[in-house]
């Protein structure tokens, strides 16, 4: 092809703006980290305090993760109001957890206390994802991408403002559970139950998500619409059966996952949803969207970047208050994946399955 | 069609009540019902609280009533009357029902807007006892609207348009009776016999009544006739038209801030601010196809920029003038636009928009960030920014002074209204070129495919970064006179929110299009802002006009031929990348 000097000029420009960021941000984690180890601020307990903090938020992203990657997976949709899904499940756990609460029933039976307003909210979560599909999207499925994807953010809106008439802007507390208080120490680095317990409800989630999905005839079926809606509706699966399906047990994982959220932070309001429904996105897409194991790998490795990020690399880059920048890591994080490596950690294995 | 798939008309008619009757229960819970009760259509005869629930069952009655004819063999009125019977009466049952239930239970422990006013408002301060009195209503008004259909079309149009009118004049009621009082003691006299404290009068609502009934049916008999007389016309006869129309528009705008006061002012350089915005957006997305959720970061680009330049607050840093800012605004957008295009050249579709996402939210936090607390302020901002001038400008003397103006300053939104419609018509104008030349050609076909355009030798690259680079400068501009209007800029103001604002008044508008982006914004941006009972559901109606909009009519309420074209063959372009 022939191209003038000035397109070879640009070209250049490009790839070398593009390196030019990497390695800028390769630098300012690898000079950070070493200013802050050199300087040792923190002790070994306290990093390892931090990766836990990391798992347990990293858990909940991966669950709400599975949504994004289940839905893509089978539509090449992103369902952005996915968030709002999970906050539906936060609102929804809240009623019956302190309705259980006041009569006094989470202080004689904390297990079933506890998982009552769970298994509450992934109902609720589910049948809301329902009828957000059955009204937003199944009438779209044919349309160009960003019809549904303008849709999807209608929904979102809706979701988060009828919640907010519902139930007003306020903040609710999550009612506090005894069985959950305190932690345990062990070498010196201090566990709290919640955080144990998130970690041990989301594997648990995810790995009956990952048995439905693997050796169920339903999960056969997804599997199966995911390769191609056309042929698995010759052979016989009922595709929009199977895709409300997929919205029902991606929103029940993230109405769990709105449950264990609201355990650790003790706070629901209506638009809690928004800030861990983009960073699950950023999980999913990091572990290589539509890919189930993907999300979950996604999921843990962003939040231990996250919890660990501004305290390992950005304070010894002398930013005051880093932990603000949180989200920025996040964010940094999900564009630098977009760029570099739209497939994913293991995205790499999917294509080639595909292949 | 087949008999055995036809349902019972009753039956249907039910299922429509139900639906409607949730719809109604909806509206109840979140407390639209409850607020807009307080608002009156006419005066102590209807309120706004009670209209919409009437449209609720209305329309469930005059569904009812199509759905009917097209169930039956041989429809007739009778059956239609019924099905609209039993849809308005289901409404009102469920409604009842609540009423009932309520009484019973407390609802309010869950939802917020159960409250004691609600239930007043239901039973019509009669108490459990007036619960009947909603079923009623029901099934009249679903009698109503089923009867609707049988009404000649001669009548049935004008009688639309009229209470179609009513209501919209019923919303902006308050509007218009502070504007007819500010012109003198005449106005207040008028607007004291047109409108009430909370809604129209009854002789104002039966003079608005009349006269659109009027004039709608004066339309429908003679309308085709005017029609055809303009378009026979001869040539000097349209163009003097046009010049007529033109002028007499140009007349309003001109007059129209000095008229109508400060408030008005303002919702109209908001809307302006978000046409420059959707103009902007309008040549990535609509033209290149490159959606962009991040697109408030050009325009808090412009605006700090602008603030920086000209505060003389603490953050200041160079002290000149407004109009010598702009430009630098503008140029300054335009390489943000270069910079953050050029790492996402390769991305494509929804990958793209959650990119551009995270790029508009790392903007936001690091503006707001202790980081850079020394440069923008944090999260306290940047303020004292310079009003513009036209004159000369004194010399800055000390921090927090703001420098004298010799000549005219452009102080409140009235003045600056001048500045942004300028701008929002010199910017639609330049788009408009845009669209038409070479370059906007070749957007468009890269929107279509990029790779055949690619194939027909358009330089990808060069292409997409000129449309990030034009459409951030439009935003840079839209992000200074946002600067100058507030005078003082916020990490806060910049919220996701606001890039979600300009891509709604784009798709709502028409993609592509530059009078639909003039269309959105007012629709989306200013209605909201005018109506100040509606902006508590700001949000909720947004969502829901969004999902309406791309379910009925995706093209948008102006679109461009080519996207009318497009999306009425929707089957053919399931595939393709948009």
């Amino acid at each position: 092809m022939r191209t003038s000097f000035g397109e070879r000029m640009l070209d250049l420009v490009v790839t070398g703006f593009l390196w030019g960021i990497r390695i800028a941000i390769l630098l300012a984690i690898v000079i950070g980290t070493i200013v802050t180890v050199s300087k040792g601020h923190y002790t070994s307990e306290q990093w390892i305090g931090f990766v836990v903090f990391g798992v347990a938020q990293g858990a909940i992203y991966a669950l709400i993760a599975l949504g994004y990657t289940m839905v893509y997976g089978i539509l090449r949709m992103i369902n952005f109001a996915h968030g709002d899904i999970f906050m539906t499940g936060a609102f929804g756990a809240y009623f019956v957890a302190t309705w259980l609460n006041t009569i006094g029933f989470v202080d004689r039976n904390p297990f079933l206390g506890l998982l009552i307003p769970v298994l509450f909210a992934m109902i609720l979560a589910a049948a809301i994802a329902m009828l957000v599909e059955r009204i937003a999207y199944r009438p779209l499925r044919n349309a160009p991408r960003l019809v549904p994807l303008i849709s999807a953010i209608g929904a979102s809106f809706f979701l988060e403002y009828a919640f907010r008439g519902f139930f007003g802007p306020g903040k609710y507390a999550y009612p506090p559970i005894k069985a959950l208080d305190g932690g345990w120490t062990i070498f010196n680095v201090e566990i709290q139950k919640v955080q144990v317990l998130v970690v041990a409800a989301a594997a648990i989630m995810m790995a009956i998500l990952y048995f439905i999905v693997m050796y169920t005839k339903v999960g056969k079926a997804m599997r199966a619409v995911s390769e191609s809606q056309d042929t698995a509706a010759l052979m016989g699966i009922d595709v929009n059966r199977i895709i409300v399906s997929t919205f029902a047990l991606g929103a029940a994982m993230a109405g769990a996952a709105g449950v264990l959220f609201s355990l650790v932070y003790r706070q629901i309001d209506f638009f809690m949803g928004f800030t861990p429904g983009i960073k699950a996105f950023t999980a999913a897409v990091l572990g290589g969207i539509g890919n189930i194991p993907g999300a979950m790998v996604g999921g843990l490795v962003l939040g231990v970047f996250e919890s660990i990020g501004p305290s390992l690399f950005l304070e010894g880059l002398g930013i005051p208050r880093p932990y603000q920048l949180k989200d920025v890591i996040a964010y940094t994080m999900l564009v630098m994946i977009l760029l570099f490596r739209p497939s994913g950690i293991l995205g790499e294995r999917l294509s080639k399955k595909k292949a | 069609m087949n008999e055995i798939t036809k349902e019972n008309f009753l039956w249907s008619a039910l299922k429509i009540g139900l639906l409607g009757g949730a719809i109604a229960l909806f509206i109840c819970l979140i407390g639209m019902t409850e607020i807009f009760s307080k608002r009156a259509v006419i005066e102590k005869v209807i309120t706004l609280g009670q209209f919409v629930l009437l449209a609720i069952s209305v329309s469930c009655g005059l569904i009812a009533a199509r759905r009917t004819s097209q169930l039956l063999r041989s429809p007739s009125a009778f059956s239609g009357l019924t099905a609209g019977l039993v849809a308005g009466l289901t409404v009102g049952l469920v409604l009842a029902l609540f009423i009932l239930a309520g009484d019973k239970i407390n609802f309010r422990a869950v939802f917020l807007n159960a409250s004691p006013a609600l239930y007043k408002v239901l039973t019509f301060e009669k108490g459990i006892g007036g619960a009947w009195i909603l079923p009623a209503a029901g099934a009249i008004s679903g009698l109503l609207g089923a009867a609707f259909p049988l009404i000649p079309t001669s009548v049935r149009r004008p009688l639309f348009h009229a209470v179609l009118f009513l209501f919209f004049m019923a919303l902006f009621s308050g509007l218009f009776r502070v504007v007819i009082i500010n012109q003198g003691e005449k106005g207040e006299k008028i607007a004291k016999y047109l409108f009430g404290q909370t809604g129209m009068t009854v002789p104002g609502a039966s003079i608005f009544f009349v006269l659109v009934g009027a004039i709608s049916a004066f339309w429908s008999a003679f309308g085709k006739q005017i029609k055809t007389s303009a378009s026979n016309l001869p040539k000097g006869g349209k163009i003097g038209l046009r010049v007529v129309a033109i002028v007499i528009i140009g007349i309003i705008a001109l007059g129209l801030p000095r008229v109508s006061g400060p408030f008005i002012a303002q919702v109209i350089v908001i809307v302006a601010l978000y046409i420059l915005m959707g103009l902007g957006l309008n040549v990535t997305l609509g033209f290149a196809g490159l959606l962009d959720l991040g697109f408030v970061a050009f325009y808090a680009i412009g605006a700090y920029t602008v603030g920086l330049l000209t505060s003389y607050g603490p953050f200041g840093m160079q002290h000149i003038s407004f109009w010598a800012a702009v430009p630098i605004a503008v140029l300054v957008a335009m390489c943000a636009g270069f910079v953050l295009g050029l790492p996402v050249l390769g991305v494509r579709g929804d990958y793209l928009a959650i990119a551009t996402l995270g790029f508009g939210e790392i903007v936001r936090l690091l503006a707001g960030s202790d980081f850079l607390i020394n440069y923008f302020g944090g999260p306290q901002g940047v303020i004292g920014i310079q009003k513009p001038c036209i004159g000369v400008l004194e010399a800055f003397t000390k921090i927090d002074v703001p420098r004298m103006c010799r000549g005219i300053e452009l102080k409140d939104p009235q003045d600056i209204y001048y500045l942004a419609i300028f701008s929002a018509i010199l910017i639609a104008f330049v788009s408009w070129r845009l669209r038409e030349s070479r370059l906007g050609r070749a957007w468009m076909a890269i929107r279509e495919d990029e790779d055949v355009a690619e194939a027909l030798g358009i330089n990808l690259i060069q292409t997409k970064l000129l449309a990030y680079m034009l459409g951030a400068a439009m935003a840079g501009l839209g992000g200074a006179i946002f600067a100058t209007l507030i005078g003082s800029i916020f990490a806060s103001s910049m919220q996701l929110i606001v890039s979600i604002n300009v891509v709604a008044l784009i798709i709502v508008g028409g993609m592509g299009s530059i009078p639909g982006v003039i269309v959105g914004a007012i629709a989306l941006i200013g209605l909201p802002e005018l109506l100040r009972e509606v902006s508590e559901f700001r949000y909720l109606l947004y969502g829901a006009v969004l999902i309406i909009m791309m379910l009925v009519k995706p093209e948008g309420l102006w679109p461009s031929q080519a996207a009318k074209r497009e999306l009425h063959h929707l089957d053919a372009e399931a595939g393709t990348e948009l």
